[in-house]
């Protein structure tokens, strides 16, 4: 279960360039984003394009992005629900 | 004042190649915007305003051989020589030529049907330059969705400090796959023909055109001439896709433009906005017109007639605004539904025909760029 | 306005793996180097502390170096125009653009496909809210950049400009930004401008 988390918390670091992050810096209930790790529109655009490479999801609506990111545990229940890879 | 008359144009566009036909297309409400197939959307195709390839050789075959040039290059040159054949006093060693693209000839990338350097932009204006026999090197401006408006703007800037007494101000870009897969993963591409700022708006179409556009500091002989009397860009510094929530460079490009005109906003008849018809564009626009005190103005997009044309778009939709004030016309703002955006904004639903005397035409780019332009039409004495 | 009322306040240069503050060396790395890794090496070096410059693509991150030096020892007015010009556009992010587009396309690497994303990229570390342009050249043009900063600052425009010339192609940069304002010794001048960037810093 944990390491689905742990292994997002990887990829997004990757994905998005988070160069500076640790894995210990981003805690599972963190907000994505606003206050929380700051990410912006761009970045959720490429949220979606690993919810499809990495978990075979396609997202067709943007819109559910804020909601699905909103941090690496309700972004690991939405993967684990629907994923295809 | 400095100031600058705007001679002569051409548009070549999905419309017609001349700004006539153009102008003929738009009275009778015909818009550029078709459906093409493409396996890169879900619903098989996009909406665009795509140049038919066989028309546009056919208008080129009497300058060139159109296998031995880019559809762009077709495109752009076609639009210089139809100035040049109108104009034809003009002196090529003191004609300035400043073009505008965002991409140029993109769609040569990864393909070698042509040397490498027409891939470049330098290529691209290098080429035009030789063409036609320009002696002045090009200045080329390649800054997003603002640059057709830009290289206008420059061109006034450079010819009021004297560097040059005229220029031709080009300006092209295609709907290639390069710009349309990246569009489409931001989600911007409408899956219907756009809807500027409409409540069901749901993104961009895309267009491709070249515009070319004559400059002056010296007036014309006839009756009536329009100038471009202010002018000003200003960055948002918020982001370099999404548009400021606030619209603040694109208010201090108005405010700023207008100041240069000696204006205020009570005295704008017409607004050509840019309505890209993307959620976050147009509510921007509104934003900053709202602020500007513009609200009430008419205004309309012409992205529904043509799509968005990128690099061109902003000078083929000054070209458009010039007769708008010659006419006393006013175009529909193509494919409205009802307001979309959260500021009041006047929109125009019909055709009609209206005094007018000036204008503003707005425009706003990736990297936070914005763009104002104020044209005014005067009667010579 | 003759061209000797402005003055060429400061400049920067990378080139060659090395960044130079005029003509003094501020940080030289093995030219052995990768690019990424001298970017990064460079950003530590400077201590940027700015987490955004990992997502931008080369040219970007070029412009930031500079602007960060550049700026260093000035206060910047938000009105401070950008003039910038190269020769090869953002063809690095073009090619990787086209590279992806036969299989998963990336908006973090679309929206750096035009050249004047390094001037927004630099006007929000700053907060600059000016005039910005990108002029696209086969060389270094300082006749273009001398005349167009003069016209920004004659017409009361801007009260300052950066201009300069930043190339990005196969992983070779050139890199050469100057502030312009009333203030410093050097005139503005073609000549003064083209000997700062042929200078040979070693």
């Amino acid at each position: 279960m944990s390491d689905l988390r742990e292994e997002l918390k990887q990829r997004i670091i990757e994905q998005l360039n988070l160069e500076e992050l640790t894995l210990a810096d981003i805690d599972n209930e963190l907000p994505l984003f606003g206050d929380g790790l700051g990410l912006d529109s761009i970045d959720v655009l490429e949220l979606i394009v690993l919810l499809e490479k990495d978990y075979g999801i396609k997202l067709s609506d943007s819109e559910l992005g804020k909601e699905i990111f909103a941090s690496i545990d309700k972004m690991a229940r939405y993967i684990e629900a629907n994923r295809t890879k | 004042m400095k100031k600058i008359y705007l001679l002569d144009d051409v548009i070549v566009s999905p419309l017609g190649f001349s700004t006539r036909e153009n102008l003929t297309a738009l009275r009778e409400g015909r818009s550029g915007l078709k459906f093409h197939k493409n396996n890169r959307f879900p619903c098989g195709g996009f909406y665009g305003g795509i140049i038919e390839k066989d028309s546009l050789a056919n208008a080129f075959v009497g300058l060139g051989d159109p296998k031995k040039f880019t559809k762009l290059e077709q495109m752009m040159l076609l639009a210089v020589s139809r100035i040049l054949e109108k104009n034809p006093g003009l002196h090529l060693y003191e004609t300035a030529l400043v073009i505008s693209t965002t991409k140029g000839n993109i769609d040569l990338l990864g393909n070698s049907s042509f040397p490498g350097d027409r891939g470049n932009l330098c290529g691209l204006g290098n080429l035009i330059r030789d063409f036609f026999g320009f002696q002045r090197q090009p200045i080329l401006i390649s800054n997003a969705c603002i640059s057709g408006g830009l290289a206008l703007a420059v061109a006034k800037r450079l010819l009021a400090a004297g560097k040059f007494s005229q220029a031709i101000v080009l300006g092209g870009d295609l709907v290639s796959d390069f710009v349309l897969s990246g569009f489409h993963s931001f989600g911007a591409i409408s899956p219907e023909p756009c809807r500027p700022f409409s409540k069901n708006r749901k993104g961009i179409s895309l267009g491709e055109a070249a515009a070319a556009l004559l400059v002056s500091s010296r007036k014309s002989q006839g009756p009536v001439h329009i100038s471009l009397i202010g002018e000003a860009s200003a960055n948002d510094a918020t982001h370099i896709s999404a548009p400021s929530r606030t619209g603040e460079g694109l208010f201090k490009s108005i405010q700023n433009a207008l100041r240069e005109a000696q204006l205020c906003p009570g005295d704008v008849d017409y607004v050509s906005a840019h309505g890209t018809a993307t959620a976050y564009n147009d509510e921007m626009e509104a934003t900053a017109f709202h602020r500007s005190g513009l609200f009430g103005v008419p205004l309309n997009s012409f992205k529904g007639a043509y799509g968005h044309s990128l690099g061109a778009s902003a000078l083929l939709e000054s070209i458009l605004t010039k007769h708008s004030l010659l006419n006393n016309e006013l175009f529909a703002s193509m494919n409205f539904d009802e307001l979309g955006v959260s500021k009041p904004l006047n929109i125009l639903r019909a055709f009609e025909r209206k005094e007018l005397k000036i204008a503003l035409k707005t425009a706003s780019g990736f990297g936070g760029c914005n763009l104002a332009l104020v044209l005014k039409k005067e009667e010579n004495d | 306005m003759t061209e000797f009322s402005y003055k060429i306040t400061d400049f920067v240069r990378l080139k060659n793996h090395g960044i130079f503050h005029g003509t003094a060396p501020v940080f030289k790395a093995e030219k052995s180097l990768a690019l990424e890794q001298f970017l990064k090496e460079s950003y530590n070096k400077l201590e940027i502390a700015y987490p955004k410059f990992h997502k931008m693509d080369g040219l970007c991150k070029l412009g930031i170096l500079a602007s960060e030096v550049l700026f260093k020892d000035h206060t910047i007015s938000r009105d401070t125009a950008l003039v910038f010009s190269n020769a090869a556009s953002s063809l690095e992010s073009d090619k990787n653009h086209q590279q992806a587009m036969g299989g998963v396309v990336s908006p973090a690497v679309f929206v750096y496909t035009l050249p004047n994303i390094v001037l927004g990229e630099i006007s929000i570390k700053y907060n600059l809210q000016s005039e910005t342009v990108f002029f696209i050249d086969n060389a270094f043009n300082p006749e273009l950049l001398m005349d167009y900063a003069e016209v920004l600052l004659d017409s009361k425009k801007s009260p300052a400009v950066v201009c300069g010339w930043i190339d990005l192609k196969n992983a070779e940069y050139d890199v050469f930004l100057c502030l312009i304002s009333n203030k410093g010794e050097l005139p503005l001048s073609k000549e003064n401008l083209k000997q700062l960037y042929l200078f040979e810093n070693e």
